[in-house]
């Protein structure tokens, strides 16, 4: 195939940012190899990609190759036993679940679709309304495969090669191409959650009620009303859901078939789900997102409030999977996310703050996301002790520059109260700002792994040229 | 529309000129391409200072070397990091008396201001439709709308490159690729300095002023500025034996 016969648009998830691409799709490693070779005889850098779910630009470079991974889809290995899989970098967390769940296993860690590759969720080492209690999908990596730029292959595990093992998780990709990896699930005894809803009738209540909720609670998520101001400001509904324990599900073997997980098609049994971002769209407005998150409030915090409920695993983690393409309201411009986590000391102020800037720019967010984090041991982590707060964006051309400046202003007091960013969700921030929140060390010895694994730099994305190269 | 990554061919003067520093100021990278090295030179290096930073390149090239342009295109594209706007800019209108029949004169103007276009237009027409967006705009000229007795060839070469973007525009419109057609009136520029019998006038700066709302709105055709619009469709409409007599 000629290279311009490769040349296709390739953007993020949120579709606001996006390049031409020479995109290659391996199936296995020749493939890889044969990318790699024609990369090098055209002089072009190499971004890589699984399903695209990183919302900004961290799965593409402009006018560069990309190899989107998703076709080496096999799982090579699963032990029902000790929850075990071994997969190819281009299995998704939807193929992941599947093929766990009739065993009695989940895996430990979920983002909010079911979308993303393993590959992809470890090269951003991806977190779900868990990670207070889990941790990121890398602490649930046992070994993984890596194919370096000189097309060195090495198997890096945990217990064997720590520090290249926590180097290459959540290093978004720079440092070599996962082709296999090991992964442990969790063990579930029914495929239902339990769940309470509560509400909080400010941004101290939702913080107060998220931290009461951490230590009892597998799953902790809030979503706050963005567009409330005053004594209202940050107010929202909180979601606390857990695993049941044994014997608690009289309908476990009916609850952990794959096929009783599947997401309705329909509305009420009705209205075909494929439709309802149609109907939204109207309302992707500010008037229109503010009347639905005052209902959203209204009614969360009147007849939804502490209830408890059960609720299929499927159906409570992937809620970004409910409505298919309903980011599809989004368009023409799609949408940003700014994501920010803040420690737990200062989340109140920080939030604050942003919610405010938010509103004084006009620009509320149309969603919002509290979660509660922790820590982790990876080099180029995001995790904090406290919490995040994901703001999401409409993108037009007309307030594309305010909005990108905006989310500036975002970062300002995060970086200041020693917060971090998620580059999953990047797609605005200035290198300076997201090179701040880590220590002159933690740079340094990244630069050096770089230097060690790809000297001439032939993994680059859009993302890694903005947060991390100067040239 | 935002225009982030843009390529003129005619940057060297006149309306591509003009074009070029607009878009650069704006804030949009801009390559810069036409035969004169040392004017695009010049420009490429005020528009940079003037920025502060490096929004323009400069490529030079004549157009009648039409086998170096695929090559050209996608360095171009590399460089820039991407490209959503291409506006063939680059035109030729040397002096013809109204008794000269020059075969020489007559194919420079064809192969700059029509094969020029085809070739630089089809590689990025070809990558737009993969890509699925874009847009193309051509500085054609009121001249291409009847055959005019004092430059015949000229009108000929814009209007076969009318014909040319309408025909791009069809095929592309459906795969989201927008394909403007401009036809400037007249524009103080080199190309028109010392003609007589020149009216309504504008500087090549409003002229790209108003291309790139015509191009940021994704109109078909453009007639710039708007009132000729109504003096052409006057003229297009006029019977042949009346237009002969007039002798314009």
């Amino acid at each position: 195939m000629r290279l311009q016969d490769r040349l296709e648009w390739v953007e993020g998830w949120g579709m606001a940012v996006g390049g031409a691409g020479y995109v290659f799709r391996p199936t296995d490693s020749g493939g890889i190899a044969e990318a790699f070779t024609a990369a090098r005889v055209e002089g072009l850098p190499i971004a890589l990609r699984g399903a695209g779910c990183s919302y900004g630009d961290a799965a593409f470079r402009p006018e560069s190759a990309v190899l989107d991974l998703s076709g080496l889809s096999r799982v090579l290995g699963w032990d029902a036993e000790t929850g075990v899989v071994d997969v190819e970098p281009g299995v998704s967390l939807a193929a992941l679940w599947r093929l766990a769940i009739g065993d009695g296993w989940w895996p430990p860690v979920v983002t909010g679709t079911m979308e993303p590759t393993v590959g992809g969720m470890l090269a951003m080492n991806v977190h779900g309304k868990n990670n207070w209690r889990r941790g990121t999908i890398g602490e649930h990596c046992i070994e993984f495969d890596i194919v370096l730029a000189n097309g060195e292959s090495r198997t890096v595990s945990r217990k064997d090669d720590p520090e290249l093992f926590h180097d290459v998780i959540g290093s978004f990709g720079q440092l070599g191409i996962i082709t296999r990896a090991q992964l442990r699930m969790k063990k579930v005894h029914s495929g239902l959650v339990e769940v309470k809803a509560v509400s909080a009738p400010s941004l101290e209540a939702m913080l107060s009620l998220a931290d009461d909720a951490k230590d009892k609670w597998e799953y902790v998520v809030g979503w706050i009303d963005a567009f409330a101001r005053g004594r209202n400001l940050g107010r929202g509904l909180l979601h606390f859901a857990r695993h049941l324990e044994e014997g608690e599900d009289q309908d476990a073997g009916s609850s952990l078939d794959a096929a009783g997980q599947d997401l309705p098609a329909t509305l009420l049994g009705v209205v075909p789900k494929s439709l309802m971002w149609r109907f939204l769209k109207p309302f992707t407005n500010r008037p229109g997102m503010r009347s639905i998150n005052l209902a959203k409030y209204g009614v969360g915090s009147t007849v939804g409030d502490e209830k408890v409920y059960r609720q299929s695993l499927a159906e409570f983690s992937f809620l970004l999977d409910y409505v298919p393409d309903w980011k599809n309201i989004y368009l023409p411009g799609g949408l940003i996310q700014h994501q920010s986590f803040v420690p737990a000391n200062r989340a109140e102020e920080v939030f604050r703050d942003q919610l405010e800037i938010c509103l004084e720019h006009g620009l509320p967010s149309f969603l919002a996301v509290l979660k509660r984090h922790r820590p982790d041991p990876f080099l180029m982590s995001h995790g904090v002790d406290g919490y995040s707060l994901a703001l999401d964006f409409p993108v037009t051309d007309r307030r594309r520059d305010t909005l990108w400046k905006m989310v500036h202003s975002l970062a300002e007091p995060v970086a200041s109260a020693g917060g971090r960013f998620y580059p999953a969700k990047d797609a605005a921030l200035p290198g300076d700002l997201y090179r701040s929140t880590f220590r002159d060390e933690q740079l340094v010895r990244f630069a050096q792994r770089k230097q060690e694994l790809d000297a001439d730099r032939v993994l680059r994305s859009a993302l890694a040229d903005r947060l991390i190269y100067d040239d | 529309m935002r225009f982030d990554h843009a390529l003129i061919v005619g940057a060297s003067s006149g309306i591509g000129e003009a074009l070029g520093r607009r878009l650069a100021s704006e804030g949009a990278k801009v390559a810069l391409v036409a035969r004169r090295e040392n004017d695009l030179r010049r420009i490429m290096e005020e528009i940079n200072s003037a920025a502060g930073e490096e929004r323009a390149i400069a490529v030079a090239h004549d157009v009648r070397a039409v086998d170096d342009v695929p090559g050209l295109v996608q360095e171009i594209a590399r460089r820039l990091g991407g490209l959503d706007l291409a506006i063939y800019a680059a035109g030729s209108m040397p002096a013809v008396a109204v008794d000269e029949f020059n075969t020489s004169k007559d194919r420079e103007m064809i192969e700059v201001n029509l094969v020029g276009a085809v070739a630089w237009l089809n590689p990025i027409a070809e990558r737009m439709m993969r890509l699925g967006r874009g847009t193309i705009v051509g500085i054609g000229s009121v001249a291409g709308d009847r055959g005019r007795a004092p430059n015949p060839v000229y009108c000929t070469s814009k209007a076969g490159f009318h014909a040319f973007l309408e025909a791009l525009r069809n095929r592309l419109a459906k795969l989201g690729v927008r394909v403007v057609t401009i036809k400037p009136g007249f524009v103080d520029t080199a190309m028109t300095r010392g003609k007589e019998g020149l009216f309504w006038l504008i500087s090549a700066d409003r002229a790209a002023e108003i291309i790139l709302d015509k191009a940021r709105r994704g109109v078909v055709t453009a007639y710039v500025p708007a009132r000729w619009r109504l003096v052409m469709s006057v003229i297009r409409s006029m019977p042949s034996f009346i237009f002969s007599k007039l002798g314009i």
